[in-house]
C-alpha cells in the first residue's frame, strides 16, 4: 500500500482539512469528550483509535455537524462546524456505523437521491455515479433493491454514496465493524485508491489495531481525551521495548520470578505471561538460564499498536472495552432519555 | 456474496476521476431536495402494491358491508337514496386518511432504519425535507383516493369531470393535512408501535365523529359539539355537498342527508370548510418543521 510520507503531506496541504481546538461535549453530567485538540492535514488518512465509549463517535458527530459542541471549536474544510454548518456539510461525506440506505430503493436510486439532496450538477451525476459504483464493485448491481444486499455490499454502497458529491473530507465511523475479512480488505483498498485518485482527506474511527496501522497518523482516545497522537511507526518506536510471551506450567510463579530475578512486570494476557523488555532476542538466553522455572514456549515480537495502546492506557483495548462498559451504558442512558436533545 | 466479490476482482481499471461540485445553498437546491423527497414517496408507493391493496380493505368494508347491511334498517329515513351513496363521500375521505397516515409513518421507519439521518445531514433546510415529505404523502394518498373514485358508478354516483376534479382537489387537501399531522407526531414519537397506537387513537375517533357515517343535523348536544371541533368534519361535509350536487334526488332527501355543517345556526360555506382543513394542515406543517429543526 503506497503511503504518503509526512513531509509530502506537509507540502500538499496549504490549509488543514480539520482543525480542532479544545472541543468538548457533555451529556448532562457525563463528559463524553473532554477538550480535544488536533489538526488533520489535507490528503491525510487520520485514524481515531480507542475502545467503545471513548468518545470517538461523539467527536466525529461534532465534526459532521450532527452534534453541537458544548465547548471549543472545530473547522472542517475551512468552515466552522457550528456557524457554517451547511458549508461544512457540502464538503464532507459520511459513512456511519449503522446503515442509512433506503432498502426499498435500488443502489442507483439511493445514489441519485443523494446527488439531488446535495444539489450535484445533473449533467455530471451519471458519470460520477458510474465511477463510484465501479470503485466499490457494485456497478452491475445498480438496479437491485438494497434490501437484497449483504452487509458488506451495503457498507460498500454507503462508501460510494458518501463519495457521490466529491467531498473534501470523508468521515468513516467504524467502516469495517462487523464485516468479513474480505470486505474489510476491499474497503482498505478503496481508501488507498481514493488517496491516489481524489484530493480527499479521510477521517476514520476504528478499534481494530491492525487497521490503525494503515493510517498516516493516529490519535488514541480514552475516556474522552486524546492520550497520544503520532504516526503508527513513531508510536511503536516510542514503546521501545519488545514484547515477550512465555508459557509456563505456573504463571503465578513465573510472574514472581520475573519480578524478583529481572525486575520485570509480567501479566497474564491471552493465556500467556507477557512482559516488555528492550532487545528481546538477547534477553531470551538469560531468561532460560536464570528464571528457574521450566518454560514451555517463548515468543518475542516487535511492539504493535496494541502495545502502544497498553503502554498509554495501562490496559489492552479489549479489557478497556469491558471496563468502560459501565461508563458507556451510563452515556447511552443519558442519550436515550433525551440528553442529546 | 461470492458472485459480487468476483465482480470486484474483474473490475476494469478506474477511469478518469469525475469531480463534481456541491453549490452553495440556494432556492433552486431547496426545490430539488423537496422534489426528490416527494419523488421517493412516489417510487416507494408504486413498488408497494401490497400497501395499495391493504389500504383499500377498510374503506371497501365500510362502503359495501356496512352500507349494504344497514340499508334495510335505514331505507325508511333515506328517502329512497342508497345508504352506500350516502356514506360514499365519507369513504372517499377515510381512504385518503389511512394512506396519508402510512406515508407519515414512513418517517418513523426512516428513523428506525437510519435513512432519516441521510436526509437530515444533507446541506439543505429541514423544512424542504418536511415539505417534500408532506407533499409526497398527499400525492400518494390522492392516488389511493382515485381508485375509490373509480367505484362511483357502483354506488349510483355519476362520473362527472367537474365532480371528479373537485373530489380529487379535496382529497389532496385532506391528505396533505393528515400527512402534516402524522409528520408532526412522528417528530416526537420514535417507536413504530407507539406511533401507530397514537395515530389509531386519534384517527378512528376523528373518523367516527366526523359525520362520515351519519348526517350532522339534529345530533345530541355532546356529539354536535364534538362533531364541530373535529377537523375531519370540514373535509367530509364539502365532499358530501360536492357529491350530492351531482345527484338526481328529491329535495327532502337532500335536506335529510346533506344538511350541512352549521355554526350557531349559520351554514358554513364549503370554501371556508376547505380553508379550515388547509389552515390546520399548514399549522401542523409549521410545527413539524419547527420540531425537526430543533432536533439535532
Amino acid at each position: 500500500m503506497a503511503r504518503t510520507t509526512a513531509p509530502e503531506i506537509a507540502t500538499r496541504s496549504a490549509t488543514a482539512a480539520i482543525e480542532v481546538r479544545d472541543l468538548k461535549k457533555s451529556f448532562g453530567e457525563i463528559e463524553a469528550v473532554r477538550g480535544v485538540s488536533f489538526e488533520v492535514a489535507a490528503g491525510e488518512v487520520f485514524g481515531f483509535l480507542g475502545p467503545n465509549g471513548a468518545g470517538k463517535t461523539t467527536t466525529i458527530n461534532m465534526l459532521c455537524t450532527l452534534a453541537k459542541p458544548t465547548g471549543g471549536s472545530a473547522l472542517v474544510a475551512g468552515h466552522d462546524v457550528v456557524s457554517e454548518r451547511d458549508d461544512v456539510r457540502r464538503h464532507i461525506g459520511l459513512v456511519f456505523q449503522e446503515t442509512t440506505l433506503d432498502g426499498y430503493l435500488t443502489a442507483e436510486q439511493n445514489l441519485r437521491l443523494h446527488a439531488e439532496l446535495y444539489g450535484v450538477e445533473s449533467a455530471l451525476v451519471p458519470a460520477r455515479m458510474r465511477q463510484v459504483l465501479e470503485m466499490v464493485g457494485l456497478w452491475e448491481r445498480r438496479g437491485t433493491p438494497v434490501l437484497t444486499f449483504s452487509g458488506g455490499m451495503r457498507r460498500r454502497l454507503e462508501i460510494a454514496r458518501g463519495l457521490m458529491h466529491s467531498p473534501r473530507v470523508l468521515f468513516l465511523d467504524e467502516p469495517t465493524l462487523g464485516l468479513d475479512p474480505q470486505t474489510r480488505s476491499s474497503i482498505w483498498r478503496y481508501i488507498s485508491e481514493l488517496q491516489q485518485t481524489e484530493e480527499i482527506t479521510i477521517f476514520m474511527t476504528t478499534h481494530y489495531m491492525d487497521e490503525a496501522e494503515l493510517c498516516d497518523r493516529i490519535a488514541i482516545m480514552d475516556h474522552g481525551e486524546i492520550v497520544v497522537l503520532d504516526t503508527p511507526a513513531a508510536l511503536k518506536a516510542r514503546v521501545g521495548a519488545d514484547r515477550v510471551r512465555i508459557q509456563t506450567d505456573d504463571d503465578e510463579a513465573a510472574i514472581e520470578a520475573l519480578a524478583e530475578g529481572f525486575d520485570l512486570e509480567g501479566r497474564v494476557s491471552e493465556g500467556a505471561v507477557t512482559f516488555f523488555v528492550t532487545s528481546g532476542e538477547e534477553f531470551v538466553p538469560r531468561l532460560f538460564a536464570e528464571l528457574g522455572l521450566p518454560i514451555k514456549s517463548v515468543s518475542v515480537s516487535r511492539p504493535t499498536l496494541d502495545d502502544v495502546f497498553m503502554s498509554h492506557t495501562g490496559t489492552t483495548i479489549r479489557d478497556a472495552e469491558e471496563s468502560s462498559a459501565t461508563h458507556r451504558s451510563k452515556v447511552m442512558m443519558q442519550v436515550m432519555t433525551g440528553g442529546r436533545r | 456474496m461470492s458472485a459480487t466479490e468476483a465482480t470486484v476482482v474483474t473490475r476494469p481499471a478506474p477511469p478518469e476521476v469525475v469531480r463534481v461540485r456541491v453549490p452553495p445553498r440556494s432556492f433552486r437546491s431547496e426545490l430539488r431536495a423537496m422534489k426528490i423527497v416527494w419523488q421517493r414517496e412516489l417510487i416507494r408507493f408504486k413498488s408497494d402494491r401490497m400497501r395499495i391493496a391493504t389500504a383499500l380493505v377498510q374503506p371497501l368494508l365500510f362502503l359495501f358491508v356496512l352500507g349494504s347491511g344497514l340499508q334495510q334498517l335505514s331505507s325508511a329515513s333515506t328517502h329512497g337514496v342508497d345508504l352506500k351513496t350516502f356514506i360514499y363521500p365519507g369513504i372517499l375521505c377515510i381512504a385518503v386518511m389511512f394512506t396519508a397516515m402510512f406515508s407519515a409513518a414512513s418517517i418513523v421507519w426512516d428513523r428506525e432504519f437510519g435513512f432519516l439521518r441521510e436526509m437530515m445531514v444533507a446541506p439543505v433546510r429541514r423544512s424542504s425535507i418536511v415539505i417534500g415529505k408532506c407533499l409526497g404523502g398527499a400525492t400518494v394518498a390522492s392516488f389511493q383516493g382515485v381508485i375509490l373514485l373509480a367505484l362511483a358508478g357502483a354506488v349510483h354516483v355519476p362520473y362527472d369531470p367537474l365532480l371528479i376534479l373537485g373530489v380529487f382537489g379535496l382529497q389532496l387537501l385532506l391528505a396533505f393535512s393528515i400527512t402534516a399531522f402524522g409528520v408532526m407526531v412522528a417528530a416526537r414519537i420514535k417507536q413504530m408501535q407507539s406511533f401507530m397506537g397514537v395515530m389509531q387513537m386519534i384517527v378512528m375517533p376523528m373518523f367516527f365523529i366526523s359525520g362520515a357515517l351519519f348526517p350532522v343535523a339534529n345530533l345530541p348536544g355532546w356529539l354536535a359539539v364534538l362533531n364541530r371541533i373535529d377537523p375531519l368534519t370540514y373535509a367530509v361535509d364539502p365532499m358530501r355537498r360536492l357529491v350530492f350536487n351531482h345527484l338526481d334526488i328529491s329535495a327532502a332527501a337532500r335536506k335529510a342527508l346533506d344538511p350541512g355543517v352549521t355554526w350557531w345556526g349559520w351554514h358554513v360555506p364549503a370554501l371556508l370548510e376547505a380553508g379550515v382543513v388547509l389552515a390546520l394542515g399548514l399549522v401542523m406543517l409549521a410545527i413539524a418543521i419547527w420540531e425537526f429543526n430543533a432536533s439535532e
